[in-house]
């Protein structure tokens, strides 16, 4: 049972290092999101919601439906947390 | 430690200005840096600081577990409601200028935005208090 979660790990690691090789560099003026997206999440944030804070407009609104999602991913850490702690009680 | 009352009082002395500090940065989400996420673990802090210098029965007595639940789900349901509402006004899923259109009220997706960090400022902090408070109650049973 350990050796193989140990094989998943190594196998699953080695995907991603080398999936992270094709990533493009840390602030590469060429790369796909600083190309366009950017620029155009700061020229549409004041015409489209109004705000000054860009980033709030990107997370509340543009990706919202995301961060719901990032939400309940918090929520689902505390009930694991809550399971595992209070494990064996009310019994 | 908890006899202690320098530490109790300095504690008693912060914890109003830490949440209203939190509050600040939640509301605050719109216009400058802040949001839920942040001031939901600002918010949590101050929990934490009560139960450093007064105990954990202290916390549990003012935030009571099932509370702590309660407001888990209602900060994701406050969420979810705003989305929801959006639809009710031929909107997509989250698209707050349908609303703004159908009422006519101008900056009114600035206080949907609102809503909608407050909601995830109620979640994050009932979160956080729910994952230091579980971990502290089992150290309290099976003392190290």
């Amino acid at each position: 049972m350990n050796r193989s979660a140990l094989v998943a790990v190594i196998f699953i690691g080695i995907i991603l290092i080398w999936a992270a090789e094709d990533m493009p560099a840390y602030g590469d003026p060429k790369a796909p999101a600083n190309e366009y997206a950017a620029q155009m999440y700061i020229d549409r944030t004041p015409g489209d919601i109004g705000i000054d804070n860009i980033v709030t407009a990107i997370l509340a609104s543009y990706r919202g439906f995301d961060t719901l999602g990032e939400v309940v991913v918090i929520l689902t850490a505390g009930i694991s947390v809550l399971l595992l702690m209070r494990r064996g009680e009310g019994q | 430690m908890r006899e202690n009352v320098v530490i109790r009082t300095v504690c008693r002395l912060f914890v109003p200005f830490i949440q209203l500090f939190a509050l600040y940065v939640i509301v605050h989400g719109a216009s400058g840096p802040g949001g839920g996420f942040q001031g939901g673990v600002i918010f949590a802090t101050s929990f934490i600081l009560l139960l450093i210098a007064f105990g954990l029965p202290c916390v549990r007595g003012r935030f009571g577990r099932s509370w702590i639940r309660a407001y888990a789900a209602c900060g994701i349901i406050i969420f979810a409601g705003v989305g929801l509402t959006c639809i009710l006004f031929s909107g997509n899923f989250l698209e707050y200028a349908a609303i703004e259109t159908a009422l006519g009220i101008p900056h009114l997706q600035t206080l949907m935005i609102d809503i909608v960090e407050a909601g995830i400022g109620i979640t994050v902090m009932a979160v956080m208090t729910s994952i230091i408070l579980d971990f502290v109650g089992k150290e309290e049973e099976e003392p190290l």
